[in-house]
């Protein structure tokens, strides 16, 4: 049976550390010939061209040959081909296929009917494990270590899955939480019973203020304008969550601001050139982390 | 006595007591009684001191099978189920629910793979602090009991 990357669940803590560790092997010489003859499809049923760009890279720079698409309007599925036969042909060329699809569940069920692994790059709202494990890299190299972290978490806490597969991820390494979303964008219940369950403290609050000074890392994320109803009230949330660089004059000098990018309003322009700032970087360890997760895939590293 | 007269005794087979009323065609179609050969009476908004009207099915000569029990208690958790030998009760059946459900239900989240391919649905059961939730194996998400639907066979 081969393993594909569905979920950031499908990891145990060993295996989540262990991509990690050659995330950092992969950091110090990216450029290698591990993938030489190998050919891996990026399946892009919806655009994002961060994510492709990124998991291209990664295999190109280990050699590996790159085929598929990058839209859904320029593949069969505009035809009306299930995404069963679609993963099946692809499956015929590729070692293995790397997917982003707009429905939620549809890289679990690719998994299942796909002779060769599947490496899911984000399905709907639901699962996007690749930016959870460079999120995760990102906290182990800023802080030196995952275990016993304050991390605060700002924004959409309701829709956003980067939010929700931090929090499985991090519970693994004894975490605090502090949730700040407006009352529309509140953290789902079953993320709560989760933390509870899991013994993982957490406070919650509807303003950003400088309520991370005792956090070591802020993880801002994107408030989105559908999300609203009322359009007034996201102009009032969206300038009630802006990250400006005065606000970071209180906070601990380890503490690193991550997002997930792109980014809108959520950060001003003055954060980029705090040394506490470092969505950038982030974004660059996505590469290592990528590099890692196609090697683990394809059982070239452990 | 009155009781009698409304519904048969059976000799061999299962009876299901005590559905609410609302529930009992979902019985029938988690069972497919629509497509059975089995003699089989169906009775329902029958009055019930427990809960108000009531839905019965008899199967004669037909045994369900924990599968099938475990799929009732999805949807009608305090029925009861009585195997029936010669005219008496040899097993009062405990209606646990199913650990997982293959293709009974429909995922309830309107942007799962399973509502828009041919993906037959998977659930998890879980329970928690009594209240039965379906976790689907695709998306990912939780769904209460009462927010199901079942798939019409």
């Amino acid at each position: 049976m081969h393993k594909s990357l569905v979920s950031i669940t499908d990891y145990s803590k060993q295996e989540i550390l262990s991509i990690l560790e050659s995330a950092r092997d992969f950091e110090v010489n990216p450029n290698r010939k591990t993938l030489d003859g190998k050919v891996i499809a990026t399946l892009f049923f919806e655009p994002s061209t961060r994510t492709r760009l990124s998991f291209e890279t990664a295999v190109v720079r280990l050699g590996g040959s790159i085929i598929g698409f990058s839209d859904a309007a320029t593949s069969s599925s505009s035809k009306g081909e299930t995404l069963n036969d679609t993963i099946h042909m692809v499956s015929c060329y590729a070692d293995a296929i790397v997917m982003r699809h707009p429905l939620e569940g549809a890289a679990r069920y690719a998994a299942e009917v796909s002779p060769v692994p599947i490496i899911n790059a984000g399905d709907g709202a639901n699962q996007h494990p690749s930016q959870t494990l460079l999120d995760l890299y990102s906290i182990l190299k800023t802080q030196g270590t995952l275990e016993n972290l304050t991390i605060c978490l700002v924004g959409d806490l309701k829709y956003g899955r980067t939010v929700h597969s931090l929090i499985q991820a991090m519970s693994h390494f004894n975490p605090s939480f502090k949730f700040i979303a407006p009352d529309e964008l509140r953290l789902p219940d079953e993320y709560r019973v989760f933390c509870r369950r899991n013994g993982i403290p957490f406070t919650e609050a509807s303003e950003l203020n400088d309520n991370f000074n005792d956090a070591d890392i802020l993880y801002m994320t994107r408030v989105q304008k559908e999300r609203f109803l009322d359009q007034i009230e996201y102009e009032r949330v969206k300038n009630v969550y802006t990250l400006g660089n005065d606000m970071l004059s209180g906070s601990k000098p380890n503490l690193k601001s991550l997002h997930p990018l792109p980014r809108v309003n959520e950060i001003s322009m003055d954060v980029d050139k705090n040394e506490k700032a470092y969505y950038f970087q982030q974004a660059q360890n996505g590469l290592y982390v990528r590099q890692a997760i196609v090697s683990k895939v394809l059982e070239l590293i452990d | 006595m009155e009781k009698e007269l409304k519904v048969a005794a059976l000799r061999n087979g299962t009876v299901i007591d005590h559905i609410p009323a609302d529930k009992l065609f979902q019985v029938v179609s988690i069972l497919q009684l629509k497509n059975t050969n089995y003699p089989i009476t169906i009775g329902n908004n029958l009055e019930s001191k427990h809960i108000g009207t009531k839905g019965i099915i008899k199967i004669a000569d037909r045994i369900l099978s924990e599968d099938e029990t475990g799929k009732i208690a999805l949807v009608a958790p305090n029925a009861t189920i009585n195997i029936i030998g010669e005219y008496k009760v040899i097993e009062k059946r405990p209606l646990v629910p199913a650990d997982e459900v293959h293709d009974l239900v429909y995922c309830a989240n309107p942007v799962c793979i399973t509502n828009h391919q041919p993906v037959p649905t998977n659930f998890y059961v879980l329970k928690d602090n009594g209240h039965v939730k379906l976790k689907c194996r695709y998306c990912e998400r939780e769904f209460l009991r009462e927010e199901i639907k079942l798939k019409k066979k």
